[in-house]
């Protein structure tokens, strides 16, 4: 914009210097880390790096080997649940509670206050709190059977066939009321004299918001998608806290492979490949996203 | 507050639902209507699902072992301790160390405390020289940088590790904190970048003319007019940084240990009798930063989210 500022300079290399001295940390970290970085994983996946990183290609083998291990369809699998219902549920408890919350409310900011403020909290405190509370000895399953219902079985935890719902629970306590706010903000977006033209048309409520302000929010929800999205490919910590994996691998996510491959079986190669999966995963979904919001639009 | 609302014309749209072209004014006292009870209600009930983990934590924290062998989770402490607190803070165990989270607390702040100022410094000269004093190129190491946010963090770790390690200082806290200000950099960079392309330009070109340069400016003009914005990336920051657990727990030796990551050692660790009422002391003593900056923060904090999450 105010590109124009510097003119009248001598070298064109010496035109705006404070300005490229300033950014010289973005710089190297948007070329040496985020673009370097990613790229030299990429490539080091193709070798068969064990404890440090070695230069001997070995084509694809470690992709067939990751693809080969149970515990990394388990993770995927768990990623696709987690995934799937983590959008489905945030999506939609999110936009109820955002719609409630525009009906002119009292206590707004209470209640606003109350769904957020699990979203400060670390997945840490997140993962821990609900490893407490799906406890089947002392949590929720013995305060039920306590109440006389006593073949009442509720350990998701401790199931490996459930497991992974245990840790959506948690997940969609901690992130819901992120989604919430967004959605709010879009709503409030909205031109109130749509309200009032659906309104003197004696278009009913529910009605309005299902086939006038949705499609009107569209942006704000394919953002939201997409922070939901690149939140559940990275999903570790809670499941590191809540059930470390188990029982037995049930529970485990592909960050989780990556980082145990690294850093504790000394096999790179592995966490490497698995790391460059986690990479396509997103830009699957990134690709299309940049593409509608960017590309028909001038680009900046 | 519900006064001044209803006198909005905006208002009508639910208060006069079904009788348009009534005129403005006081809403009728209905408190009791069916629509209000199904909406309180909803609202309610899901105010609890939210509220319950951390009533659970808090009451857990205050009962004895005996009595949470015996009693629900969702009772209130019979007899009120203290005990696991004091233990949690000062005598809980890590493996060898028994000297409880406070190591980890003070390790936290030593970690973020340096890591949100040197991210924000960083972040907001970035957003400035990409706002006011755009080159050649910038646009494409920003876009880059934009884009390199979306990328899982696990892709880029290993190659940092390579760096910090020729570097020297690989398990150290400065190495944790410049792995923080890397990370940081995307989000902030865009909401600084926003924040002074807002500005209005006249200023900029008003300094200009009397001989202002880039420093000038910024520290002049720029910092004191984006006092809201800094205290926005600092919510933002501070939450974040002391909720990691990642980062910790790969870049730092076990004796730099966040908060976060010794928590998870004290309350997952496999020896011992598990004492609950000291693991939940501990999680809320780990949760209770953030929710202080939270509480506390209020629209602020909202607005950090909602800047950071929704592009300008």
């Amino acid at each position: 914009m105010t590109g124009q500022a510097h003119t009248g300079r001598p070298s064109k290399l010496l035109r705006n210097l404070s300005s490229k001295i300033a950014s010289i940390p973005m710089m190297l970290t948007a070329v040496v880390i985020f673009l370097g970085g990613t790229i030299w994983t990429v490539v080091y996946s193709f070798t068969n790096s064990k404890l440090l990183p070695r230069a001997k290609f070995v084509g694809l083998d470690q992709y067939e080997r990751l693809w080969d291990a149970p515990r990394w369809i388990v993770s995927i699998q768990n990623l696709a649940i987690y995934g799937f219902f983590t959008l489905v549920f945030s999506l939609v408890m999110g936009f109820l509670l955002a719609a409630l919350m525009d009906q002119k409310i009292r206590f707004e900011n209470t209640f606003r206050t109350i769904f957020l403020y699990p979203f400060a909290l670390s997945f840490i405190v997140t993962g821990l709190v609900w490893q407490w509370i799906l406890n089947p000895e002392f949590g929720v399953q013995s305060v039920v059977r306590s109440l006389g219902w006593t073949s009442f079985t509720f350990d998701p935890l401790y199931n490996a066939d459930i497991v992974i719902y245990g840790v959506l629970i948690a997940g969609l306590w901690q992130g819901t009321g992120l989604v919430m706010c967004l959605l709010l903000a879009g709503l409030r977006g909205i031109d109130e004299d749509i309200w009032k033209a659906a309104r003197v048309d004696g278009i009913p409520m529910w009605k309005t918001y299902l086939f006038i302000v949705i499609p009107m929010m569209r942006p704000v929800f394919i953002t939201t998608l997409v922070i939901i999205a690149s939140g559940i490919v990275k999903v570790y910590d809670l499941v590191v806290a809540q059930t470390s994996g188990g029982p037995g691998i049930a529970s485990e996510v592909p960050a989780k492979y990556v980082y145990d491959y690294m850093f504790q079986a000394q096999n790179l190669g592995q966490g490497f490949a698995a790391s460059t999966m986690m990479l396509i995963t997103v830009a699957i979904i990134i690709i299309p996203w940049a593409y509608l919001e960017f590309g028909g639009r001038k680009r900046g | 507050m519900a006064e001044t609302v209803s006198l909005k014309p905006g208002a009508a749209r639910v208060a006069t639902a079904g009788t348009p072209g009534e005129p403005w004014g006081r809403k009728p006292r209905r408190t009791l209507s069916g629509r209000n009870i199904m909406l309180y209600g909803t609202l309610l009930v899901a105010a609890l699902y939210y509220l319950l983990p951390l009533y659970v934590m808090v009451v857990t924290s205050m009962k004895g072992m005996p009595e949470i062998r015996l009693g629900n989770i969702f009772s209130p402490p019979v007899e009120v301790t203290f005990e696991p607190w004091a233990k949690a803070w000062a005598t809980a165990c890590t493996g060898l160390n028994c000297d409880g989270l406070s190591r980890g607390f003070w390790n936290s702040v030593r970690i973020t405390v340096p890591s949100t100022l040197i991210s924000i410094l960083v972040a907001s000269v970035n957003g400035y020289a990409l706002a006011n004093w755009k080159f050649k190129g910038a646009d494409l190491f920003f876009t880059i940088l934009i884009i390199g946010a979306f990328i899982p963090y696990q892709v880029m770790i290993y190659p940092i590790v390579i760096v910090l390690r020729e570097m020297g200082i690989y398990g150290t806290l400065t190495g944790l904190i410049i792995v923080h200000t890397i990370f940081g950099m995307p989000i902030l960079t865009l909401l600084f970048r926003n924040y002074f392309s807002s500005l209005p330009e006249e200023l900029f070109k008003a300094a200009r003319i009397d001989g202002a340069g880039f420093w000038q400016i910024y520290f002049r003009i720029m910092l004191p007019m984006s006092l809201p914005i800094f205290v926005v990336a600092m919510i933002l920051q501070i939450t974040g940084i002391w909720n990691d657990f990642l980062f910790g727990v790969v870049f730092t030796r076990p004796e730099y240990y966040p908060m976060t990551v010794q928590l998870n050692n004290i309350v997952n660790s496999v020896q011992g009798v598990k004492e609950y009422n000291v693991n939940m002391a501990a999680t809320l003593l780990t949760g209770a930063v953030p929710l202080i900056v939270y509480f506390v923060s209020g629209r602020l904090f909202v607005r950090g989210i909602a800047a950071g999450a929704v592009k300008g």
